[in-house]
C-alpha cells in the first residue's frame, strides 16, 4: 500500500488546530527512538524501554515498548516523520485496558503504512510537546487528582495542543481535561481547561454497556462500549456532544462525550477504540490526513466483535 | 458445638443439611447454600461459630483459595483439626458453612473476599490476617483498590491484637499493613506492577531497584522481610534455607507457600514438618488439576484478572504445547472485557492457541492485535479434538473455568 504522506498532507476533517512547522525538529525524535532522551528528566528512567509496561521478565520486550505491528516487520520503520502517539501517565491513568487505545491506533496506522512511534510518559516525566496524538486514560479518584495537578504544573500537553496536537481522553482523563471535576470526596478539583466541559459527581454509578449515535458531522458509526463512572458532565458553549446515548448514561443528560477541534473525550472507558475503529480512524485522520480503507481481512474480527456487541444489547 | 446457643445450633444444623442437599443433587459443592440457610436463622452465627478458635483470615486479589489450602496444610502439621472454606466460598455464608462443618476444630483458616475483610475481622476476631497482593480485578463490581487498601488500613488500626502476615513486595499491601501493631513481613515477590507505580501514601512515582521499592518523596519503602522467597527456595525467619519443591506449579504458588509457612510459624509450626504437607497439595478446587481426555492430558489453570494471567503464563509448558484460552463475562467474571488489553499475549507466539468462551471474539481481536495466531473452538471438547495427542494447557477465567470443569466432570 502506498502511504499518503499523511502528516504533511494533513488537515483532516474536523481538525480546527493548525499544524506546527518543523515536524522533524528536535525534541523527541531521538529520545523516543533510542529510549534515552526522556530519561534525562527522570532519575530512575522508569519509562525507558517500556519496562514499566510489562515488567523486565517479559520476553516480548522490545526497545519500542509494548507495541508491535506491521510497521516493525519492515514495512516502514519509524523515522523522523513517524506518527507520535503519546500515552500520558499510564502510571496514574490506566485503570482498565487503556493500553488498548494505543495499540489500536498504532495498528490501524501501521496497516496503512504509516510509521508509528509510541511514547509513554510517566507522571514523573515531562510531557513532550512534539507528539501528534495524546492519550489519557481512566483512573481512580486520587490518581486522577494527582494527574491533573502534574499536568497543570507541567504545561507540556497544553503546549502540544497549541501546536495542533490531537487529544483523546477517556473517563477520568476526559473529566480532567475539562475546567473542573469531582475529587475523592466529590469536592471540585480544577482540571486543565482544554475542553469546555465541567464535571461533578452524580448520585449513582453508571456501569454497563453503552450505545450512542455520533454527531453526524464526524462521519463515525455509532459507538459501542462500556462505561463505569459516577461522573456527570456538562458541556459549555465551546464543546459539542460527541454522541447521543441510546443505551447507558454518558454525560448524564442524554449526550455522550464531547469534542472541540481536535480534542475529543468520552466516558466509554478503557479500550474504547477497539470496538469503535471509526473513531480511531477519525483521530488518525486529524493527525495524518485522509486515510485509505483497510482491506476486509484486516477488519474482519473487529467487525465481528462490533456486530456481536451491538446484537447483545439490542432489544 | 454444644457450647453454641440453641438458636445457633439449630441454624448450623439446618445449614449443614442444605449443603448436603446441594452436593447430593449436584448443584454445587454446598459451601454457600448451607451458610445462607444458617444465617437466615441466626444472623450472628459467624461470631458465635468463631468464638474460642484460632482464626486465620486470608485475603488479596489473587491466590486466596490456594493459600488458604496451603495455610491449612501447614497448620495441619501441628496435629489438630483445621476448619476451612476450601472451595473459595469467601463471603460470610461460606465462612459460616466452613465453621459449622467443623464445630470442634480449634483452628480455622478462612479465605475472605478482599472487600469484606474489615467486616469479617469484626465478626471473627482473627489471630492472624494474611495479605497476599492487591491488583485490578473486575472493576464493574469491585471497589477501587486504593480504597480497598485504605479500608484495610483502618481495620488494622482498630484491631491492635491482630498479627498481620503481609507481602512486603506489594506497595499497596505494605501500606495497608503498615497500620497494624504486629506485622510479619514476607518477601513474596510481585510480578504485576501496573497497579503500584505510585506511592499509596503520597502519590509520588515509586522507584524500584533490586532492593525493592521506595518513595522518593514521603519515604515509604519496602519493609525488610523476615521470610524470603528466593527462586525455588525460601529463607525462614531463622535464616535457614529450604528447597520448596512444591507439587503446585509456578512462581505464584511458591510465593503463596512462603506466606503459608510464615503463618504456620506464628503458631509454632516447624518449617521442616510443615513443608511436606504443602508438597502434598496437588490441586486446589480444580485449579492446577490434570485431566485425561481421549489421549490428551489437560492442565487446568484459572486466571481471573491481568495479574492472574501473568502468573498463569508463567506455568505454561515451556516446550510450546497447545493452549486453550477461554473467557466469559458473566457477573462473577466482570461484565466488562477491557482487562484483556492489560494482558500481554505475545508470550503465546509460537504455540498453537485455541480460543473459546462466551467472549471469544473479544479475545480474538485482542490476539490479532498482538499478532498471535489462533483458532476459534466451541469449547473444551472441541479443543481436545483439535490438538494432537499429548498435552493441552487450559487457561480460563472464573465462569469459563467452572463450565470447563462441569464439561470434564466434577472430578476435575
Amino acid at each position: 500500500m502506498t502511504v499518503p504522506n499523511s502528516r504533511f498532507a494533513a488537515n483532516g476533517s474536523g481538525g480546527a488546530g493548525h499544524r506546527r512547522p518543523g515536524l522533524n525538529g528536535a525534541g523527541l525524535n531521538g529520545a523516543g527512538r533510542n529510549g534515552a532522551g526522556l530519561d534525562a528528566a527522570s532519575q530512575d528512567g522508569a519509562g525507558r524501554d517500556g519496562d514499566m509496561l510489562w515488567g523486565a521478565e517479559d520476553p516480548g520486550l522490545t526497545a519500542r515498548g509494548p507495541l508491535t505491528g506491521p510497521g516493525q516487520s519492515g514495512r516502514s520503520p519509524a523515522g523522523p516523520s513517524a506518527l507520535r502517539l503519546v500515552w500520558i501517565y499510564p502510571d496514574l491513568l490506566s485503570t482498565y485496558g487503556d493500553r488498548g487505545n494505543l495499540i489500536m491506533l498504532a495498528r490501524r496506522a501501521r496497516l496503512r503504512g504509516i510509521a508509528v512511534e509510541p511514547i509513554q510518559v510517566n507522571s514523573d516525566q515531562p510531557v513532550p510537546q512534539q507528539g501528534d496524538i495524546y492519550l489519557l486514560g481512566g483512573g481512580e479518584d486520587l490518581p486522577q487528582v494527582l494527574a491533573a495537578q502534574r499536568l497543570r504544573a507541567g504545561g507540556g500537553l497544553q503546549a502540544a495542543i497549541g501546536n495542533g496536537a490531537v487529544v483523546f481522553a477517556v473517563c477520568a482523563g476526559y473529566q480532567l481535561i475539562g475546567s473542573v471535576f469531582g475529587g475523592a470526596q466529590g469536592e471540585p478539583v480544577g482540571g486543565l481547561g482544554i475542553l469546555d466541559i465541567s464535571s461533578g459527581r452524580g448520585d449513582r454509578r453508571g456501569v454497563g454497556e453503552v450505545l450512542a449515535d455520533v454527531d453526524p458531522r464526524l462521519g463515525v458509526d455509532r459507538l459501542t462500549g462500556f462505561e463505569n463512572h459516577q461522573g456527570v458532565t456538562r458541556l459549555g458553549p465551546d464543546a459539542r456532544p460527541l454522541a447521543r446515548v441510546t443505551l447507558g448514561v454518558g454525560n448524564g443528560d442524554g449526550t455522550e462525550g464531547a469534542y472541540a477541534g481536535r480534542i475529543l473525550g468520552t466516558y466509554l472507558h478503557g479500550p474504547a477504540l477497539v470496538r469503535n475503529p471509526g473513531l480511531a480512524d477519525l483521530l488518525l485522520s486529524w493527525a495524518a490526513g485522509p486515510l485509505p480503507a483497510l482491506p476486509d481481512a484486516d477488519e474482519a474480527w473487529t467487525r465481528r466483535l462490533r456486530a456481536e456487541r451491538l446484537a447483545a444489547v439490542s432489544p | 458445638m454444644s457450647k453454641l446457643p440453641i438458636r445457633a445450633r439449630v441454624a448450623s444444623t439446618l445449614g449443614e443439611a442444605a449443603g448436603k442437599v446441594s452436593r447430593l443433587t449436584g448443584r454445587g459443592d454446598g459451601s454457600v447454600i448451607g451458610g445462607v440457610v444458617g444465617l437466615r436463622v441466626a444472623p450472628d452465627l459467624l461470631r458465635q461459630l468463631s468464638a474460642g478458635r484460632q482464626i486465620v483470615l486470608v485475603t488479596g486479589t489473587n491466590g486466596k483459595t490456594t493459600t488458604t489450602r496451603l495455610v491449612t496444610a501447614a497448620i495441619g502439621s501441628l496435629g489438630q483439626d483445621v476448619a476451612s472454606n476450601a472451595f473459595g466460598a469467601n463471603m460470610e455464608s461460606g465462612l459460616v458453612s466452613a465453621l459449622s462443618g467443623a464445630p470442634d476444630a480449634p483452628y480455622a483458616v478462612l479465605e475472605v473476599d478482599e472487600r469484606y475483610l474489615p467486616s469479617m475481622i469484626k465478626a471473627t476476631s482473627p489471630r492472624v490476617v494474611v495479605l497476599l497482593n492487591l491488583s485490578r480485578d473486575q472493576m464493574d463490581r469491585a471497589a477501587e483498590i486504593w480504597l480497598v487498601a485504605r479500608r484495610w488500613r483502618e481495620a488494622f488500626a482498630a484491631a491492635p491484637d491482630i498479627r498481620v502476615v503481609a507481602n512486603a513486595d506489594d506497595p499497596l499491601v505494605a501500606w495497608a499493613a503498615g497500620s497494624a501493631s504486629h506485622v510479619t513481613w514476607v518477601a513474596a515477590g510481585q510480578r504485576w506492577h501496573e497497579d503500584s507505580w505510585c506511592c499509596p501514601e503520597c502519590g509520588s512515582h515509586l522507584r524500584r531497584d533490586e532492593l525493592g521499592w521506595r518513595c522518593g518523596e514521603c519515604g515509604l519503602s519496602r519493609p525488610s522481610a523476615r521470610w524470603v522467597l528466593d527462586g525455588d527456595s525460601m529463607i525462614d525467619s531463622a535464616g535457614a534455607v529450604h528447597e520448596l519443591s512444591l507439587s503446585l506449579p509456578g512462581r505464584a504458588n511458591r510465593s503463596n507457600a512462603v506466606m503459608a509457612l510464615a503463618v504456620a510459624g506464628l503458631f509454632g509450626a516447624d518449617v521442616g514438618q510443615a513443608l511436606p504437607n504443602l508438597r502434598s497439595v496437588v490441586s486446589v478446587a480444580g485449579r492446577y488439576t490434570t485431566v485425561q481426555r481421549r489421549g490428551r492430558t489437560l492442565h487446568l489453570l484459572l486466571a481471573k484478572n491481568p495479574a492472574g494471567w501473568l502468573e498463569a503464563f508463567d506455568v505454561l509448558d515451556p516446550d510450546g504445547r497447545p493452549v486453550l484460552l477461554a473467557v466469559n463475562a458473566q457477573v462473577p467474571d466482570g461484565k466488562d472485557t477491557s482487562w484483556l488489553w492489560d494482558v500481554d499475549y505475545r508470550v503465546l507466539r509460537g504455540r498453537p492457541v485455541l480460543v473459546a468462551g462466551e467472549r471469544r471474539i473479544d479475545l480474538a481481536v485482542r490476539l490479532e492485535a498482538d499478532e498471535v495466531p489462533f483458532d476459534l473452538v466451541d469449547g473444551v471438547e472441541a479443543a481436545v479434538d483439535r490438538v494432537p495427542a499429548g498435552g493441552l494447557d487450559v487457561i480460563a477465567n472464573y465462569t469459563a473455568f467452572q463450565q470447563i470443569r462441569t464439561t470434564l466432570g466434577r472430578t476435575a
